[in-house]
């Protein structure tokens, strides 16, 4: 099933204030998980199941170093899922 | 040179009665229970349906997302230490100079039974990646000394039940030995899980006395018959003397010793002959150079099990000889219930304000005192403490046989 971009985004937002604390409203695309959003090493592996689980795709670990922005893994969860 | 001198400088707790030390020792000296019937469902599967929870819980204290990757001991052990330091005035110290020690005698225990669900239910993917730091034992030290960024060392001290006063005196000595100047020591617990009270009711060590849990802790009561599972932390500030003046810090008292010894003699009984006891009490009068004439507070370990309370009073009467007249011994587990690896320190916490305020608190719940008791129990409402320099000591017991007795004065 196709996603759109946009809801993926709406998504990880959501997921990165329930885990890190900060307020979607400041989440946006070009945003680095560890250095602009408190997201550790810890719980990036609480955002990668979260995504997991709420868009239905398989994120490997050896694809968890290359999602430095939260943009990074919009274009990774729409393009897993098609 | 002179042995370098410790001092109390702050104070922090969170308790069954209440969720700092101001309303934890107003209820503590009204004599206040703590122990409450639990509200989950879980209590209908084992023999005891009460326990005592803090009063105030750490979702009130603390923000949301600094919780949920903390287990509950750890939530404990920054609420009370947050409010110990800055009760000790925010001290600026050097960060190579400060030490953490904060004991639990079970640690991260409902995390692991929390994630062992997530795995049975959703495979390894459910387990969270903070599971091993919010079990281990050193969690709650570990994350008040990042907190506060403490780089003269940060240890956990494991006895059971004797391992928050283990960490006050372990960290007594880090002070003496000059590795640290100050140190944010205690101990706390989070148990209250149908697992660890299931093992507890197992050992036949918890009271079942379902019908009344306010009156169910009652050390030397003659109709105890178990304790009450308690929860929640103590947390004292220790600093060398002269650095403390220095910066001009509120001194409540001295930790002037401790004595430490083994039983060895079984991995859940006490010794009904005491001796182990009765060792710690005088290795801590030696090494706080008192003598049985100057203490005048006890705060007993007395959980209100049957055989426990009897084996520590004669215990105390043998140790203290006729001395033991004039020594006034609350047993506080009768309000807070047993807090495990947190209860020497929140007694610990007790001592220094009963130093302070020059009272005793009381020892509730004893309806006819067991004749076999023949030590100086206050009872029922707290007791004043003579003026001038005075002392008291804190017992503190655990299974596998620990003994620890910290030792307090006046400055």
């Amino acid at each position: 099933m196709a996603l759109l971009a946009a809801d993926v985004l709406a998504g990880i937002k959501e997921i990165v204030e329930e885990v890190a604390g900060i307020p979607a409203a400041s989440i946006e695309l070009d945003k680095n998980f560890t250095d602009d959003l408190e997201v550790d090493s810890l719980s990036m592996v609480e955002v990668v199941v979260a995504c997991e689980e709420r868009f239905g795709v398989k994120i490997p670990d050896e694809k968890v170093t290359d999602l430095a922005t939260v943009g990074d893994a919009v274009n990774f969860i729409v393009s897993a899922a098609v | 040179m002179s042995q370098r001198r410790v001092v109390v400088t702050g104070l922090g707790a969170t308790t069954p009665l209440g969720g700092d030390v101001a309303s934890t020792w107003a209820a503590l000296i009204a004599g206040k229970s703590g122990v409450r019937l639990l509200t989950e469902d879980w209590r209908e599967l084992l023999p005891v349906h009460f326990a005592a929870r803090v009063a105030t819980e750490p979702a009130d204290q603390m923000e949301r997302v600094e919780m949920r990757r903390l287990d509950r001991s750890e939530q404990f052990a920054l609420v009370a230490s947050r409010e110990a330091w800055k009760d000790a005035g925010t001290p600026d110290v050097d960060k190579e100079r400060l030490g953490v020690v904060i004991a639990s005698g079970i640690g991260g225990v409902i995390t692991l039974l929390d994630q062992f669900d997530n795995l049975k239910e959703k495979g390894a993917r459910g387990v969270s990646p903070h599971t091993v730091p919010m079990l281990m034992p050193n969690g709650p030290a570990a994350n008040v000394g990042l907190e506060l960024q403490a780089r003269a060392g940060v240890h956990t001290p494991v006895s059971a039940c004797a391992s928050g006063a283990e960490a006050i005196g372990y960290a007594l000595e880090m002070i003496r030995s000059n590795r640290a100047d100050v140190i944010v020591s205690g101990g706390v617990e989070a148990a209250i899980h149908q697992l660890p009270m299931a093992g507890f009711a197992a050992m036949k060590a918890l009271s079942t006395r379902n019908d009344a849990p306010e009156r169910a802790s009652r050390p030397y009561d003659a109709d105890r018959d178990g304790f009450v599972l308690g929860e929640g932390g103590g947390i004292l500030i220790l600093e060398e003397y002269d650095h403390a003046k220095a910066r001009g810090a509120k001194i409540y008292c001295e930790l002037v010793g401790q004595g430490l010894s083994s039983d060895g003699y079984h991995i859940a009984a006490p010794d009904p002959d005491g001796s182990g006891v009765q060792r710690a009490i005088k290795f801590a009068l030696k090494d706080a150079n008192l003598s049985t004439k100057d203490i005048v507070h006890l705060n007993a370990h007395a959980t209100s099990t049957p055989a426990g309370d009897v084996a520590e009073a004669n215990a105390l009467r043998l140790a203290l000889g006729a001395d033991s007249d004039h020594v006034a011994v609350s047993a506080t587990k009768s309000m807070t219930g047993h807090l495990l690896g947190g209860a020497g320190a929140i007694e610990s916490v007790f001592i220094v304000k009963a130093l302070q305020e020059r009272l005793a608190p009381p020892t509730i719940n004893i309806e006819n005192l067991d004749p076999a008791v023949t030590i100086d129990v206050v009872r029922d409402t707290p007791r004043s403490l003579p003026a001038g320099q005075i002392a008291a000591l804190n017992d503190s017991f655990g299974f596998g046989g620990h003994n620890v007795v910290l030792a307090f004065a006046t400055l």
